[in-house]
């Protein structure tokens, strides 16, 4: 019988699909095997390759199984294809089909829209990982490089999962797509990545901090309502790399937290209680919390992009198609097809950003980008906890949506953060103050310096509170390989 | 008054609000607002799903409450509370299990009060799985200890895991579910069992733990334990144990004292100083009784542990030709040494064996302590209450 929850080893892909009894998915996949791991050997740096790191790796799907930590070299890293159980009788959740039995075979008449929806979201598995490599040599501890492998190979895995859908249900295009997605590469000239956001490079640590709250952010929302989907192995692929996401969040949160943790302590140490005495601040190693507003203003506002349009007829097509539901579908009381509702989204009308009505059908893309800021502001506001513990007079904030965009109705317009609109001279004033400058990435830059003694922290940035896996605070969560 | 309950609560500084935990959750027990996730009282099983899901640990928190917090008290936090005195708990939180936490608390007891885990021990994970979703292990081995003319049998049992995470520390227990029913016809219960191996596994990094089993006449489960095969599968609980656990510093000196399979513990501790940190001098001292020498489990491989790492005195009270020497006899004959270890900050004492060592013990420590003009039950109390002194007998 076929074993759905534990992971079978018996193929050289761990997984949970039965795939030593597919013998052609299972050679597709044999296939594409050798280029992934290519991919990865090229990409981080070699003396990491051959470090042990402590990883967790799913070995089955059941919540005991998906947690078990152990060192393991990244290249030997047990990458598998794991679908979160299916769930008996499930019904389509939203659009025209409500309710019908869920497809367990790609429906012929959105074939096209369901394969541009898996190869989007695989692109930008592999992208943030090429973001991110050559992060681990100026990583602040060993604690963070752990995280941020961790983060690297599950976005890996993810990867892989995008690609089992593409190789088992979509036949020879499906091939040619999964080749590519190791063909495209982030920041490339003639074949980048598909969305801008994963294009840019993360620089520095508090980039890659930034990025993890904010833009994987994007990532769970996305990841959350195609596990909405109505078709089933795209739903269950989603609910589990939800559960892998949540690693994500986490890096990101406590990244930054410990980051403004660290600054405020310093300024309590040296008696500065204001927070905008940016030299003082900076003459002491420590990043200052106006800098940090910056940071996240610039990457809040680019995760924003990623959303799309605010008014979309192809988000609408895909909920109404039942391939796409809302954040939490199951939880709303609605009639999920959205016939006669209607939503508030933002628009421009005569210059100025105002709400308006629209049919709730095409602000699919609307809706959950409002989810995402809901989400979004609930760690800032855990920030702004730790920065009111040490009596610091400072609000971190998320700006105004019209601010800084490059897609949607707000696109190019001097928006200040506010979310008033202003002249261009007082915009170019303004944007130094609003994002971060070369001179502020010059000294962000300066302080990426390596901290390899397990236990010891860089200067700019708090130990953890807790350690992964319960582990101690002097824990060697990489054994490095410095041959 | 009301017994005082356990409660699952989630550190509200650490959580992130991925509510992973909330999706898991099969009792819809956790729910969240815009800044918080709480767990009901009312509706939370302890069925554990919830812990390996979470990202930050953050889920991992427990407290023994006369009055439980409510949804609303939850929503309110910026930080857990901490434990607080409560009347009527005595034991602390060993188990989440009743049974289980009964059995420990009346294990313990012999510590004269409320036991605390050492301020450097690692975190354990409790009752990860329960009677109702017990984890399946294989026996992989099944070694006899003792000589094979002794009456004794005490039995060195190994279970692999396989691909289920079973988190032990040394000094934490597990429970056996013996197949079959009670004279009732109910299924029995679980019967607790010291792992005698360190955190990473009999052998290490291999998903396994040992026991050390001793054959009781009429027994139900230790019959069952000690005749398995290679292969056989058994139903385990747990793990079980929050407070006899190893300190993490390494220059802390633990003294440890016990008979017969009471060294299954002591094994682990040992094992897991030698894995960590084999250089180390005079960093153990092992007061060991049994009836002979055939009779002492794992004799020979305490023979190849160098004396200058752990000291080790054997009481034999039965060994021919020989005086009876008990476990107090030989803390007696090194009263000097024990004398100065009892007034060291660093020392960290475990007791652990049959109820019946428990009052000769405490004798010779009172006894040994007066000569150096120091109040036992005084000392003893504050090393309790620091982490420092343990018990656990049966």
């Amino acid at each position: 019988m076929l074993d759905l929850i534990n992971v079978s080893y018996d193929t050289q892909i761990p997984n949970n699909v039965g795939l030593s009894q597919d013998k052609k998915v299972l050679k597709a996949l044999e296939k594409w095997h050798p280029g992934y791991i290519n991919w990865w050997n090229d990409l981080i740096p070699q003396n990491f390759q051959q470090s042990m790191v402590y990883l967790r790796t799913a070995v089955s799907v059941d919540p005991k199984g998906w947690a078990k930590f152990d060192y393991v070299k990244m290249p030997e890293y047990r990458w598998g294809v794991l679908l979160a159980p299916q769930v008996e009788n499930r019904t389509i959740p939203c659009g025209e089909h409500y309710g019908q039995p869920a497809w367990q075979e790609v429906p012929g008449e959105y074939r096209n829209l369901l394969k541009r929806l898996i190869v989007i979201q695989g692109d930008t598995e592999p992208a943030s990982v090429e973001q991110q490599r050559l992060l681990a040599l100026t990583a602040p501890s060993l604690y963070d490089m752990r995280n941020l492998f961790q983060v690297n190979v599950e976005e890996g895995r993810h990867l892989w999962a995008m690609v089992y859908l593409l190789h088992k249900y979509f036949g020879r295009d499906g091939r040619e797509e999964a080749d590519d997605l190791l063909r495209r590469q982030s920041g490339s000239e003639e074949a980048p990545r598909m969305l801008g956001a994963f294009n840019e490079e993360t620089p520095d640590w508090l980039s890659f901090f930034m990025f993890t709250y904010f833009t994987d952010r994007d990532g769970k929302m996305q990841l959350e309502s195609l596990a909405q989907s109505g078709f089933d192995p795209l739903s269950r692929t989603c609910r589990f790399m939800l559960t892998e996401e949540a690693h994500h969040m986490f890096v990101g949160e406590t990244g930054v937290g410990r980051t403004i943790e660290r600054t405020c302590q310093v300024m309590k140490e040296n008696g500065i209680d204001d927070p905008f005495d940016v030299d003082r601040i900076r003459g002491l190693g420590v990043i200052d919390l106006p800098l940090i507003q910056k940071k996240l203003n610039l990457h809040y506002t680019l995760s924003l992009d990623l959303f799309g349009q605010e008014v979309s007829t192809n988000a609408a097509n895909a909920f109404n198609a039942g391939i796409k539901g809302r954040y939490m579908e199951a939880r709303i009381t609605d009639d999920h097809q959205l016939q006669s509702d209607t939503y508030v989204v933002w628009d421009l009308v005569d210059g100025k950003a105002v709400q308006k009505e629209v049919p709730a059908l095409t602000a699919i893309n609307m809706r959950l980008r409002d989810d995402y800021t809901k989400d979004a502001a609930g760690g800032v506001g855990r920030w702004n906890k730790i920065i009111e513990k040490h009596g610091i007079d400072f609000e971190l904030k998320l700006p105004h949506e019209a601010f800084h965009r490059k897609i949607g109705v707000f696109a190019n317009l001097p928006f200040d953060p506010e979310g008033k609109v202003v002249t261009g001279a007082e915009y170019d004033k303004g944007l130094p103050e609003w994002l971060p400058t070369h001179a502020d990435g010059d000294y962000i830059q300066s302080l990426m310096k390596p901290c390899y003694e397990a236990g010891q922290y860089a200067r700019w940035i708090a130990p953890p509170k807790v350690g992964i896996d319960n582990k101690p605070g002097d824990f060697e969560y990489v054994k490095l390989h410095m041959a | 008054m009301t017994q005082p309950i356990k409660q699952h609560l989630i550190d509200p500084e650490i959580c992130i609000r991925c509510y992973t935990c909330e999706m898991t959750c099969p009792e819809q027990a956790i729910e969240h607002d815009d800044m918080n996730v709480v767990v009901d009282v009312d509706k939370c099983k302890f069925c554990m799903d919830c812990i390996p899901v979470c990202p930050t640990g953050s889920i991992d928190n427990w407290r023994i409450v006369a009055e439980p917090y409510s949804l609303e008290d939850q929503y309110a936090w910026t930080d857990l509370p901490a434990q607080e005195d409560v009347a009527g708990d005595d034991a602390g939180l060993e188990a989440l299990d009743d049974a289980v936490a009964a059995l420990l608390a009346e294990a313990h007891k012999g510590v004269g009060g409320k036991s605390r885990a050492p301020a450097t021990a690692a975190k354990p994970t409790i009752n990860l799985y329960t009677l109702g979703k017990p984890a399946e292990a294989r026996v992989t081995g099944n070694f006899r200890l003792t000589a094979e003319g002794s009456d004794s049998d005490v039995r060195h049992i190994i279970l692999d895991f396989g691909g289920q995470p079973f988190p032990v520390l040394e000094g934490q227990s597990i429970g056996i579910i013996p197949p079959g029913t009670d004279a009732e016809g109910k299924p029995h219960l679980p019967r607790l069992y010291s792992v005698s191996s360190p955190r990473d596994g009999e052998r290490p990094n291999f998903n396994n733990l040992s026991l050390t089993v001793k054959r009781e006449p009429h027994g139900v489960c230790s019959n069952f334990v000690c005749d398995l095969k290679p292969g056989d599968t058994v139903r385990v609980t747990g793990p079980f144990g929050a407070t006899f656990l190893m300190p993490s510093d390494p220059n802390a000196h633990l003294l440890m004292i016990c008979t017969g399979t009471g060294s299954a513990p002591f094994r682990a501790f040992t094992m897991r100083r030698q894995r960590e940190n084999p250089k180390l001098k005079n960093s153990l001292t092992l007061v060991f009784g049994a009836r002979r020498q055939q009779e002492l489990p794992y004799f020979g491989p305490l023979g190849k542990v160098p004396e200058s790492f752990m000291a080790k005195h054997f009481a034999f009270s039965r060994q021919d030709g020989e005086p009876k020497h008990y476990v107090q006899d030989k803390l007696r004959a090194e009263a000097d040494r024990i004398g100065q270890l009892l007034l060291e900050p660093s020392t960290h004492i475990y007791v652990c064996g049959l109820k019946a060592m428990e009052q000769g013990v405490e004798e010779a420590l009172k006894d040994i302590a007066r000569a150096r003009g120091v109040v036992w039950t005084e000392l003893r109390d504050q090393m309790r209450d620091q982490g420092r002194f343990h018990v656990e007998t049966y």
